[in-house]
C-alpha cells in the first residue's frame, strides 16, 4: 500500500493547533507556580518543620511519586463527583498537575536546601546571625543554584506529560491533535506534527531556562 | 641503538606548548630521573613514550617501534611499556591478584593458573606475596603503590615509567616504594622516572634530567649534575627542594 | 447493567495489574537494549556516532510519551504497518524509555574516573576491554539505583497504555468504573495497587543508592 504523505489539511487546522498550544502553555505555567509554592513550602516543612508535618509532607510526597498521573487525574475528576464536588476539565487538571508536581518539587527544593554545608550555616550563627538571615543571607543563594536544573528538567517533564489531560477532555495540544485527525484521518501526520510541536516547546523551555540560570548565577 | 630515542617532540594544549623540540636518548638497562617544578612537563613527556598522549611534531620510539605512528599497534607497544602513577590506579572492583593477571590472561592470553603463578613471583618482588587476594582498599597506600609496580612487572615490560610514583604517599610509606624501585633498577630493569626524591635520583640513577618550561634544561651523571648543577635555574630549583 | 464495587473487582484489578508488570518488563527489555546501545555511543570516540545519538535523546526526552504511542499504534497502520495495542505499546515504551535509560548508564560510564581508563590502555588492553573489564563493572554499582528509579517511572507510564484501549491495570480501573459507577472507589483502589508496586522499588533504590554513598 503506498501512502503519500500530505500536510496541507492540518496546516489548515492551525487556528485549533494554536488553541492547543495556548492552553498547554496556560496549563504549563499555572502548574509551574503551584507546583513550586506547594514544593516550597513542603520542602521547608520538611527541613525545618516539626516532626508530625514532617511525616505528612513524607506521605504526601510517597503517595504522588509512586502512582501514575493518570490516576490522580481520574481520581480528581472523576471521583471527586461522587462526594458532590464537580470540577471542570481544566480546573481538575490544574489541580491534579499541582498536587503531582508539588511531590516532585518538594524534594528537589529539599535536596538543594540540604546541599548548603552545615559548616556554612554553624559560621552565620556563629556570626551572630539570626535563622532568617542566615537563610537569607547563606542558605538561599546556594540552595537555589543547587537545586535550579533539577527543577528546570522537572519543569520541562511536566510540560510533556500536561498532554495526559487529553484524556479528560480538557482542549490542550494532545487533544488538538484528536479534532484535526478525526476531520483529515492522516493520524501520522498529525501526530508527527504535534510531536513537533511539543518539542518545540520543550526546547523553549529549556532555553528559557538556561537563560535565567545564566542571568541569575553565572554572569553576576 | 638505544631503547628509547626521543627526537624533536613538541605537544601543546591548545595555545599553551608543554613540550618544546624534545630529544632524549635512553640506552638499555639505564636509570633516568627526570627533575622539574611542576608544570615544567616532565609528566606529560613520560605520557608520550607510552602513547598516552599524542604529540604534534617529533617522534618518539621504543625499541625500533615509532609510537607516533598511525600504523603502529599501540596496544603492542604498551605491553612493551610499564607504567605507574602517581595515584596508583588499581582497579578497585578486582583482588589483588585479578589486578596483575588481568591483562596477562586478556591480553596476552596466559592461562589464569601460570598468570596467577606470575602474580605470585612478582608480588614476591615487591615484597607482597600474603596480599595475593587482599582488595585494594585494604591496602596501605605504600602497598598499593607496590602492587601497581608488581602489576606491571607482570607484564614483563622492556621499559618501566614512574610518573612521581611516591608523590601521593604520606612520607613514612615512601622508603617501602623506594625500595621496590632500587630493586627494579638493579635487576637490570630500564627505567624513566619522574620524581621529586633527589637522594634516590642520585643514588641510583645512571643520568639526570632537568626540564624547565617544556625544555631539557640541564643533563648529565646524576652525581655531577646535582652536585654542581650548571644553570641558575637548576641551582634554584635544587636549592629550593633540598632546603 | 449497574453493579456495586465488592471484592471481586478489587481481586479482578489485582488480576489486571499483571499485565502492567508484563508490559513493563517488555518495555524494560526493550529500553535496556537500546538505552546501552545509546549509552557506549554516546561516550564512543566517534564524533558523528555522539552527535546522532544526542540528537535521538534530546529529540525523544522533548516529546510526550503520548505522542510516540499514538504516532505508532494509529499512524503506522497508515503507511502500510499494521501493529495491535501490545506491540505499539511495547515499541514506544521501548523508544522513550531507551532516551532515559541510556542517559542514567552514560552517567554511570562517565563516573568512572579517566585514570582508570588509563591504567587499562597502559597495560595493553584494548577499548572494549577495558570496557569489558574494567569500567562497566565498576559503573553497574553506580548505576543500579537509578536503574530501579526508571523502572518506578515505567512502571507509572505504563497507565498510558489505557488510551490505546490495551486493558492493563488503569484499563481495566476506567471499565470497572464505567460499570460500577463506583469511580473514586475504584481509582483508589487502582492507586493503592500501583503504590504497591512501586513504592517497595522506590525504597530499595533507596537503600542502594545509600549503601554506594557510604561506599565511597
Amino acid at each position: 500500500m503506498k501512502y503519500g504523505l500530505q500536510f496541507r489539511d492540518i496546516f489548515a487546522a492551525w487556528e485549533s493547533i494554536l488553541d492547543g498550544v495556548l492552553t498547554t502553555l496556560l496549563l504549563s505555567a499555572c502548574t509551574m507556580v503551584g507546583g513550586l509554592v506547594i514544593g516550597v513550602a513542603c520542602a521547608a516543612a520538611k527541613v525545618y518543620g516539626p516532626g508530625w508535618l514532617k511525616r505528612i509532607v513524607t506521605v504526601y510526597v510517597e503517595v504522588i511519586r509512586n502512582t501514575p498521573l493518570l490516576v490522580q487525574l481520574f481520581l480528581i475528576f472523576f471521583g471527586l463527583p461522587s462526594f458532590g464536588l464537580r470540577l471542570d476539565g481544566l480546573t481538575a487538571a490544574i489541580i491534579a498537575l499541582v498536587i503531582n508536581l508539588g511531590a516532585y518539587t518538594t524534594e528537589i527544593v529539599r535536596a538543594g536546601l540540604e546541599a548548603v554545608p552545615k559548616a556554612q550555616v554553624e559560621a552565620g550563627h556563629s556570626l551572630g546571625l539570626s535563622g532568617l538571615q542566615v537563610f537569607r543571607y547563606i542558605v538561599m543563594f546556594p540552595a537555589l543554584k543547587a537545586m535550579f536544573p533539577a527543577l528546570a528538567s522537572q519543569f520541562v517533564l511536566l510540560m510533556l506529560a500536561t498532554s495526559v489531560v487529553s484524556q479528560i477532555s480538557v482542549q490542550d495540544l494532545f487533544h488538538a491533535a484528536s479534532i484535526v485527525q478525526s476531520r483529515t484521518f492522516r493520524d501520522f501526520e498529525v501526530y508527527t506534527v504535534i510531536g513537533v510541536l511539543y518539542l518545540g516547546l520543550a526546547f523553549a523551555f529549556r532555553g528559557l531556562f538556561a537563560g535565567i540560570y545564566y542571568m541569575a548565577f553565572v554572569r553576576r | 641503538m638505544s631503547l628509547v630515542e626521543i627526537h624533536g617532540i613538541s605537544k601543546s594544549y591548545g595555545t599553551v606548548q608543554v613540550l618544546k623540540d624534545v630529544s632524549l636518548d635512553i640506552a638499555k638497562g639505564e636509570v633516568v630521573a627526570v627533575i622539574g617544578r611542576s608544570g615544567s612537563g616532565k609528566s606529560t613527556m613520560l605520557r608520550c613514550i607510552n602513547g598516552l598522549e599524542p604529540i604534534q611534531a617529533g617522534s618518539i620510539s621504543v625499541d625500533g617501534v615509532k609510537v607516533n605512528d598511525p600504523r603502529t599497534n599501540l596496544r603492542k607497544l604498551r605491553q612493551e611499556v610499564g607504567i605507574v602513577f602517581q595515584s596508583f590506579n588499581l582497579f578497585p572492583h578486582l583482588s589483588v591478584s585479578d589486578n596483575i593477571t588481568l591483562a596477562p590472561r586478556v591480553v596476552k592470553k596466559q592461562a589464569p593458573d601460570a598468570a596467577r603463578e606470575v602474580a605470585r613471583e612478582v608480588l614476591r618482588r615487591v615484597g607482597l606475596e600474603e596480599k595475593l587476594d587482599a582488595f585494594p582498599s585494604q591496602l596501605s597506600g605504600g602497598q598499593q603503590q607496590r602492587v601497581a609496580i608488581a602489576r606491571s612487572l607482570a607484564m614483563r615490560p622492556k621499559v618501566m615509567l614512574f610518573d612521581e610514583v611516591t608523590s601521593a604517599l604520606d612520607p613514612e610509606l615512601t622508603g617501602e616504594v623506594l625500595k621496590v624501585l632500587e630493586s627494579v633498577a638493579k635487576e637490570g630493569m630500564t627505567m624513566i622516572l619522574v620524581t621529586h626524591e633527589m637522594g634516590f635520583a642520585r643514588r641510583f640513577g645512571s643520568r639526570v634530567v632537568f626540564m624547565h618550561e617544556g625544555r631539557i634544561h640541564e643533563e648529565g651523571q646524576a652525581a655531577a649534575v646535582l652536585a654542581e648543577p650548571k644553570t641558575p635555574e637548576l641551582q634554584t630549583f635544587l636549592s629550593a627542594v633540598l632546603h | 447493567m449497574i453493579r456495586t464495587f465488592g471484592t471481586i473487582d478489587v481481586l479482578y484489578l489485582i488480576a489486571a495489574a499483571r499485565w502492567t508488570l508484563a508490559l513493563t518488563a517488555a518495555a524494560f527489555a526493550g529500553s535496556a537494549v537500546i538505552g546501552l546501545i545509546l549509552a557506549l555511543a554516546r561516550i564512543s570516540p566517534i564524533a558523528p556516532l555522539r552527535w546522532f545519538t544526542a540528537a535521538y535523546i534530546h529529540v525523544v526526552q522533548g516529546t510526550p510519551l503520548l505522542v510516540w504511542l499514538f504516532l505508532i499504534f494509529f499512524g503506522l497502520p497508515l503507511i502500510g504497518i499494521s501493529v495491535n495495542p501490545w506491540l505499539a505499546a511495547a515499541v514506544a515504551f521501548s523508544i522513550y524509555g531507551s532516551a532515559f535509560l541510556g542517559e542514567i548508564w552514560r552517567g554511570a560510564l562517565i563516573s568512572i574516573a579517566k585514570t582508570q581508563w588509563e591504567a587499562g590502555a597502559s597495560l595493553g588492553l584494548s577499548l572494549y576491554e577495558q570496557l569489558r573489564h574494567v569500567i562497566v563493572p565498576q559503573s553497574i554499582r553506580v548505576a543500579i539505583p537509578p536503574t530501579v528509579g526508571f523502572l518506578v517511572q515505567l512502571i507509572k507510564n505504563t497507565s498510558l497504555a489505557a488510551t490505546i484501549g490495551l486493558v492493563e491495570l488503569t484499563r481495566e480501573g476506567q471499565l470497572t468504573a464505567a460499570g460500577t459507577y463506583k469511580p473514586f472507589a475504584v481509582y483508589i483502589t487502582v492507586a493503592c495497587i500501583y503504590f504497591a508496586m512501586c513504592f517497595p522499588l522506590t525504597q530499595w533504590s533507596r537503600s542502594l543508592e545509600r549503601r554506594l554513598d557510604v561506599a565511597r
